[in-house]
């Protein structure tokens, strides 16, 4: 049998989107991006903006994005995404303009950017990756860490006195006017996945309708800076992230 | 057709003639002296008319990565501000440079260091020709010494913008900015239309279109032997453009014996002061570099030969006269004066140097 006979339409139920290319990833094994680069590539297909999308990404393990989807992107400074989004929303208003960035990215050094671009309601998503660690540079805390969890700079845990408290950046966001959508995600089980998978949509949707600023986190983890099997790391984020960040719509203008 | 001439201060001829010009957008934050660029943006509404748009960032930093993400789409972008918000800005001058996209930044000096003073200077110029953020790369630099040269140079620096995919800086300063001149603004032009962009910058991010591969705007390169490719290459074009671009003035040169070498406000007041040398007999020259970089060292190296001693006039403490000294080859005397933190010298001051420290 030929792989034409086997993957013949009729027996065909999954197949890989085809806006994610065949480029080897470089995230590790486990890790929560690949999954959520695959959600965005069969959304932006579904939706029909293959000629419309215009990624923006991070620095961060994430830097690399363009390397995987294929529409056109743009990589920023660290932070600073919500204003090259904002940017380009602006000039080019029929575009689907989203930025995909990590906690510290997002939460710490583009604080500013973040939230002014969300207040502002420009007509972009942000995801927003948050696996409380600076994966790219090598595990250190990031402004999610959760207080004890160990990094390489809070070798002995986040302790408040020194490093206080873990951001909730997504609670911030909901409070702002300029935001139309507001939610917080996982995709460590199939359901999760599904759901997430909506929720992008809704915030892709939102972008192109002139509705205000998306904010979708993604509550993931990165084994190899938690130090942890994938699996381990699952049950870890369930027990002790899922706690602190816990999942479900903040805000939905709907 | 008579042209209408207008008065208005230089600040204010940027940002009309930015609209005038088709400038696609504007990304700022207010800084003195340069805030009439946002606030005449801002009374003309020019949204509403050529559709450009107009932002007030939440910073400088936010503000230059806007222009980073308009350039990356193959739009006509800019920015201004003044020294301190143009330190901030570095970072992603850094960016636009080593992605190589087209866009024009407006820094209408003041003094440093530091919060320094809103009075006028000119101490940015190490920043502004030598690169001003991180790694190896140049701006193209236009400074204009007029409120017209304010008007006429939007325009230009975007020419050479996107003729070299090069981000192009217009350094003036708190004179420049402020004063009021008059002034020809450039003829009406509408905006380019998206598919004329996407024509003319086959290179940008704007949405992939079926028969084309994605475009990636990034100043990232893990792979070193890559990244020195890269860089091979920006210094080839920084060459080309070298060869290529120099802009200066030449001020009764001809029979002159001594030669100030002055840009921006500086040239202004050497203009008076060279009037006042050669009444009294001294015969002086100008060179107005209008492009700090490229600088154009040939000319005044050719000048040099017929010259007695030069004199670089700066409103800092002395960083052109380093260009200046590299250009000369041949011993002859070069001397800086300038005054700095925000006082702008007369030009009794300026002939008082020259005999001081050239004729002496």
């Amino acid at each position: 049998m030929t792989r034409e006979d086997i993957i013949k339409p009729e027996n065909l139920v999954y197949h890989k989107p085809t806006l994610l290319n065949d480029n080897p990833m470089h995230y590790c094994p486990g890790c929560s991006h690949g999954v959520v680069h695959k959600l965005i590539a069969e959304v932006i297909e579904e939706m029909g903006l293959e000629e419309k999308a215009v990624g923006v990404s991070p620095v961060g393990c994430a830097v690399f994005m363009y390397n995987y989807l294929d529409i056109d992107c743009e990589e920023a400074a660290h932070g600073r995404a919500p204003a090259v989004a904002t940017a380009i929303k602006r000039l080019w208003p029929d575009r689907l303009v989203f930025t995909y960035q990590g906690d510290g990215d997002l939460a710490c050094i583009g604080t500013a950017e973040t939230i002014h671009a969300l207040n502002r309601g420009e007509n972009i998503t942000i995801i927003f990756i948050n696996n409380a660690i600076y994966g790219m540079t090598g595990g250190q805390m990031a402004p999610t860490t959760l207080v004890g969890m160990k990094t390489a700079t809070c070798p002995y845990g986040r302790d408040v006195k020194i490093h206080g408290y873990p951001l909730h950046m997504t609670e911030i966001a909901a409070t702002l006017e300029g935001t139309a959508y507001v939610t917080r995600q996982s995709v460590h089980t199939v359901a999760a996945i599904r759901k997430a998978k909506k929720a992008i949509r809704k915030a892709f949707e939102n972008s192109m309708n002139g509705k205000g600023s998306n904010l979708v986190e993604i509550v993931s983890t990165c084994n190899s800076g938690w130090k942890m099997s994938p699996v381990a790391a699952n049950k870890w984020m369930e027990e002790n992230m899922f706690p602190y960040y816990p999942l479900g719509d903040l805000k939905d203008k709907e | 057709m008579a042209e209408d001439v207008v008065l208005m201060k230089g600040n204010e001829a940027i940002a009309r003639a930015a609209i005038r010009t088709g400038v696609d957008a504007y990304f700022g934050y207010p800084i003195t002296p340069q805030s009439e660029v946002l606030e005449t943006l801002a009374e003309e509404k020019p949204w509403e008319t050529t559709g450009m748009v107009v932002l007030q960032a939440e910073s400088e930093v936010a503000a230059i990565n806007m222009v980073y993400g308009g350039a990356a789409t193959g739009k006509k972008v800019f920015t201004s501000s003044s020294s301190p918000g143009v330190s901030l800005k570095q970072e992603g001058i850094s960016y636009i440079a080593g992605a190589e996209l087209p866009c024009v930044i407006v820094n209408v000096m003041r003094g440093g260091p530091g919060l320094g003073t809103i009075q006028p200077s000119q101490a940015d110029y190490f920043q502004s020709t030598k690169g001003g953020g991180h790694g190896d790369y140049h701006l193209i630099v236009l400074a204009p010494s007029s409120v017209q040269e304010m008007a006429d140079f939007v325009d230009l620096a975007f020419d050479l913008a996107f003729k070299y995919r090069n981000p192009a800086l217009i350094l003036s300063d708190g004179v420049i900015g402020q004063m009021m001149e008059k002034v020809v603004l450039p003829p009406m032009r509408p905006r380019r239309t998206e598919e004329e962009i996407i024509a003319q910058c086959p290179w940008a991010a704007n949405g992939k279109r079926k028969g084309r591969g994605p475009n990636i705007i990034t100043s990232l390169e893990l792979d070193s032997a890559i990244m020195e490719q890269r860089n091979i290459h920006l210094q080839a074009k920084y060459k080309e453009i070298s060869e290529n671009e120099v802009r200066f003035e030449e001020i009764n040169c001809e029979d002159a014996e001594y030669l100030i070498v002055a840009f921006g406000s500086c040239a202004r007041i050497a203009q008076k002061a060279i009037e006042i040398a050669r009444n009294e007999g001294i015969k002086v020259g100008i060179l107005r570099p209008i492009t700090l970089w490229p600088f154009p060292s040939k000319e005044i190296e050719r000048l040099s030969h017929q010259m007695k001693g030069i004199l670089s006039v700066e409103l800092n403490a002395g960083q052109m006269v380093e260009d200046v000294q590299l250009a000369v080859k041949n011993g002859v005397k070069v001397e800086y004066f300038g005054r700095m933190g925000g006082i702008v010298p007369d030009p009794d001051e300026v002939v008082n140097a020259l005999k001081e420290k050239l004729m002496k």
